[in-house]
């Protein structure tokens, strides 16, 4: 099978988005709200690209495009730059300061913004619901944090706003957003997870006594292990320990 | 407090389809409101995480996280209404309760809210109090139509 | 076999029995609009009358007749007699006709028409009440129903919503037990022959859908119908549920067998609480009779439907928003591909079709697809429910064969727009846009609509006269479809809240020419690049009043006037004195008591007391209220 991507064939080898293609292929499409782990969603809209032929003719979201042989596909049209600029116009009114809007501003030739700020109402500065946080806390299982209201209201929250009960210290959130507005932080031997007001107790070292990893972490792996996983060391004491027993 | 109540309820919707819809009208219906500790039981009697709960209940406009009025006032904002002053009416009925349309007033007794079709067009402008349909309403009319709603159903 | 056929027939005989019986029957019209107009006091009152004067009368509910603006809507029908229709209906001429069928002489007062005979679409019978002139069908008497013809409105206003015996008179269930004999395919055939495309507004070929359904992978699966109906000014599913909830579940039952469902679901918004309870309780009977739960009659088959109900959002009309919330999720819309008749409810094939859409299959199975293609244009067969609302005389809901043209809906049928001169058709709701006066001559069918930048949608047509500020009306929209937007893609959220920023700043008077470079800019991006069909038609109003009012933007934006009166901040009310007749309406009108003068003199209005209400220009005949730029600037 093969499908033409900016006037090149190109095979397809077990694909299922047109996406994974142009990534396999090094042609660049901007994302915001995919990420490899996880189902396509669709948010962002930032993938958009141009059918010309061999399908529905028009633009619509590279992420969940599915391959087709055949299919005839512009990633760069004079269309899709226009519609991509509005899009980061449209994220640089919500999120101005985040670094990943401001490099693909840059990239696209987007210098000044067109709209005014919005209010940040009740979301958390930063925040452009693409939803990868919720969507990876929802697929290791814990679930901590969700989507709420609708429209211009919409926002991640913990259930009722309160301090996220079912936070399991894992911090993939923080790891997966693309803007850094969700930020954990040590203080005191606890870990603090700031949009989600999580308060967490830190397991210490079985070594040197250090606080080392969540108790609520320690937790979700002993349930999904099916029995306790063992005594847990900091980085530092495992690697001590592991060259010990390679002597 | 809500345990046995939420019990029964879940009780009576057994099939998944539209099931937690169901539910959380019948919770709503009973206390004018979902309350927290319900939907706490309602994860977990229904094995479903909280944020999923959470977000059905803020999603909807039929649910509600604080308590209604004991009568809900509907003013129509369709685009019929709206063309034949429906935003007059609304602010008058505004300047009446004392609140916004979403609030309810400090006794209990009214919320006002703005629905965005019943579908009565031809007796523009329209309001609807606890399901009952108002048609072709002056704002001369409220007085009256306000001392009907207080003298309950 | 035979068995079930004589239950059929049984019940046939029984409905007609309650149809006719043989004795003066009164039936009001109940559904939803009648209630808001008053019907229940007046059918309480009928009650009461006829059991305080001993009358031997037969007292029943009907659904929506379509003439919205009568209601309450009243049919008598006494043997031998034409069946005589009356509009707004009030105590007065409820002790009127009672007194006239104690006498004879039943009141001319607020008499529509007279119904002399009764069609039977689906059995093509003909009852007739009493011998007529060949011209005096009831659609062809008063230019509202002339034009008009009744498929999916074809028992609505003739039969008791309750009675599923009055729905087997008129030939309900007889195709279903047609369908029944024939294969899956062949029904699947039929309908595709027909032509038919969803009514919901999406428009695609149900055969299609029907079919990609039936070939899609899996034992379970599932056939929904949509009547999460949200366009401000549509009701037409509403009726239809309301007046003929056996039709839906007929069409349902049919189209399950066709695709291999065994079960199907009815999304219905709980605005709709009358709706609800009726489709609950004909649920209830086609159980009891054998239509709906194990081997229906008698042919193995088995289905089942239950009610869900929306909880109030505008984007669970949006298939994939719909399968979300039945699901017990948020109403987020999914990418398509996969489409739901591959993948849909829990992951299943699943067909979803709007409720005006499986009303239609009964007489398609009964009658054949040549006999819908004959209805129609060459890419839009059939017939098509509007609800036509807004500044016209005659609003209600009118079935008509698609290509009729807008000039006969609003002129002919409508009744014209009265003294003040039409401006633009909106059409489609939220995601339509306008058809301005001077196209009026357009066909209505999916593809004129569309090379006029609207769509049919789901039926709603509002008029606009010449009062109204297609700014404002873009504003409405946008305000509309901010508000019911998802938020789950950046364009939609943010997109439809940029618009509706520019577009208050334009009714504001604060905005510049660039904004409205911009607005158009916005808009088709928002347009090309949402996920789903609220945020892809959000833009269309804005772009359909800029297409054909682009003045009216300038106005506002270069002048900071508003021609139409509409915008607060951008005009105010004078009265000309050239043009004065001094006939004191507008003085009596004005609920302000801005407006001062002598009968037969000039006439003045104080701006320090005026709201802008327009109350005056409502009345006055002599067009000598003006609609001027502010002079102070607020």
């Amino acid at each position: 099978m093969y499908m033409t991507i900016n006037g090149t064939s190109v095979p397809i080898r077990g694909e299922t988005t047109v996406l994974e293609v142009a990534k396999r292929e090094g042609i660049w499409i901007p994302t915001l709200c995919h990420h490899p782990g996880l189902a396509p969603y669709g948010a962002c809209r930032l993938c958009t690209v141009e059918v010309t032929a061999g399908g529905k003719p028009g633009l619509t979201a590279s992420c969940t495009l599915p391959v087709m042989d055949g299919l005839v596909v512009l990633t760069d049209s004079p269309r899709v730059l226009e519609v991509r600029k509005m899009l980061v116009q449209l994220l640089l009114a919500g999120a101005p300061e985040a670094p990943a809007v401001r490099e693909l501003a840059g990239r696209l030739g987007v210098n000044k913004a067109l709209f005014p700020l919005v209010a940040a109402g009740d979301q958390f500065p930063g925040c452009i619901l693409c939803g990868l946080c919720v969507r990876v806390c929802e697929n290791i299982g814990v679930g901590a944090i969700g989507f709420a209201f609708r429209g211009s209201s919409r926002k991640v929250t913990p259930p009722f706003g309160k301090p996220a009960a079912a936070c399991a210290g894992c911090q993939a959130c923080a790891n997966v957003c693309p803007t850094g507005a969700v930020k954990f932080r040590r203080s005191e031997g606890r870990l603090l997870g700031e949009p989600w007001q999580a308060d967490l107790m830190m397991a210490n070292c079985a070594s040197c006594g250090q606080p080392t990893v969540p108790e609520p972490l320690v937790e979700y792996a002993n349930r999904k292990a099916g029995s306790p996983v063992g005594e847990h060391l900091c980085p530092s004491c495992r690697r001590h320990k592991a060259a010990e027993g390679m002597v | 407090m809500y345990a046995e109540a939420v019990g029964d309820i879940i009780a009576r919707h057994p099939e998944p389809d539209g099931q937690v819809a169901a539910i959380l009208e019948d919770i709503q219906k009973k206390y004018r409101h979902l309350p927290e500790e319900a939907l706490h039981i309602v994860a977990e009697k229904l094995g479903l995480p909280l944020p999923q709960l959470y977000g059905v209940a803020t999603f909807y406009t039929g649910f509600s996280l604080s308590p209604k009025g004991e009568h809900v006032v509907c003013v129509c904002h369709g685009t019929t209404c709206h063309v034949k002053g429906a935003k007059l009416l609304s602010e008058h009925l505004e300047k009446e309760f004392g609140v916004k349309a979403g609030q309810t007033t400090a006794d209990g007794a009214f919320t006002l809210e703005v629905v965005r079709c019943l579908g009565c067009c031809s007796l523009a402008p329209v309001v609807s109090v606890d399901g009952k349909t108002y048609g072709g309403v002056k704002r001369g009319q409220v007085p009256e139509l306000l001392a009907d709603w207080k003298g309950g159903r | 076999m035979a068995t079930e056929a004589v239950g059929l027939k049984n019940l046939e005989q029984q409905g007609l029995r309650t149809l006719y019986p043989g004795k003066t029957k009164i039936s009001v019209g109940m559904a939803t609009c009648g209630r808001a107009a008053g019907a229940e006091a007046v059918y309480r009152l009928f009650q009461e009358e006829i059991a305080g004067r001993n009358l031997d009368i037969a007292l029943n509910a009907t659904g929506c007749l379509g003439f919205c603006q009568q209601e309450p809507l009243v049919l008598v029908q006494s043997p031998g007699g034409p069946r005589f229709v009356y509009g707004r209906v009030d105590q007065k001429l409820v002790l009127q006709v009672l007194e006239g069928l104690v006498n004879g002489n039943l009141p001319d007062d607020s008499l529509l028409i007279r119904v002399y005979e009764d069609d039977v679409l689906v059995t093509g019978e003909k009852i007739i009440l009493t011998e007529h002139p060949a011209e005096a069908s009831m659609l062809a008497q008063i230019p509202f129903y002339g034009s008009q013809v009744k498929v999916a409105t074809r028992n609505c206003g003739y039969i008791d919503p309750a009675s599923i015996a009055e729905y087997a008179a008129r030939g309900g269930y007889r195709a279903l037990q047609q369908a029944l004999r024939l294969k899956p395919d062949q029904i699947i055939a039929e309908v595709a022959g027909s032509g038919l495309r969803g009514r919901g507004g999406g428009g695609f070929p149900t055969g299609e859908k029907w079919a990609f359904t039936r070939k899609a992978h899996g034992q379970t699966k599932y056939v929904i119908c949509n009547a999460d109906e949200g366009d401000p000014g549509a009701y037409m599913d509403r009726s239809i549920l309301e007046g003929d909830p056996h039709s839906v579940l007929e069409g349902m039952v049919i189209g399950g067998y066709a695709v291999g469902a065994r079960t199907g679901i009815i999304y219905v918004r709980a605005e709709y609480p009358l709706a609800v309870t009726t489709i609950q309780e004909a649920i209830r009977q086609a159980e009891q009779h054998g239509f709906l739960g194990a081997n229906i009659l008698d042919s193995g088959f088995d289905f089942h439907i239950k009610v869900v109900k929306g909880q109030g959002a505008f984007v669970c009309g949006e298939e994939t928003a719909l399968i979300s919330a039945i699901e017990g999720r948020m109403g987020d819309p999914r990418p398509r591909p996969p489409f739901p008749a591959e993948q849909g409810l829990w992951g299943k094939p699943t067909c979803v079709n709007n409720v005006e859409t499986w009303v239609n299959v009964p007489p398609i199975v009964m009658l054949g697809s040549q006999w819908f293609t004959a209805m129609g244009t060459a890419s839009s067969k059939g017939t098509k429910v509007f609800s036509l609302v807004g500044d016209i005389q005659n609003n209600g809901l009118v079935e008509v064969p698609m290509g009729t043209t807008l000039r006969r809906i609003v002129y002919e049928i409508g009744g014209g727009t009265g003294y003040f001169d039409l401006k633009a058709v909106q059409t489609g709701g939220p995601s339509g846009g306008c058809i301005p006066a001077e196209i009026i001559d357009i066909p209505v069918d999916y593809e004129a609509l569309a090379r006029v930048g609207t769509i049919m949608g789901s039926g709603g047509m509002v008029v606009m006269d010449e009062r109204t500020c297609m700014v404002d009306v873009a504003r409405f929209f946008l305000g509309f479809t901010n508000d019911e937007s998802c938020g789950k893609c950046l364009p939609c959220r943010e997109g439809t809240r940029q618009m509706l920023d520019i577009l208050n700043r334009v009714c504001a008077g604060e905005a510049e020419m660039q904004d409205l470079t911009l607005l158009e800019q916005l808009a088709g991006a928002v347009r090309d690049t949402s996920l789903c069909g609220l945020g892809q038609t959000a833009p269309s109003p804005v772009l359909s009043t800029l297409k054909y009012f682009r003045d009216e933007y300038e106005a506002h934006i270069r002048d900071h006037f508003c021609p139409a009166g509409v915008c607060p901040d951008l005009f105010q009310l004078t009265i000309d004195p050239e043009a004065c007749q001094g006939c004191t309406r507008c003085a009596k009108v004005c609920p302000q008591g801005a407006i001062s003068g002598a009968k037969g003199e000039k006439f003045s209005l104080d701006q320090g007391k005026c709201t802008r209400c327009r109350a005056c220009i409502g009345v006055c005949r002599h067009w000598a209220v003006k609609v001027v730029p502010r002079e102070v600037q607020p």
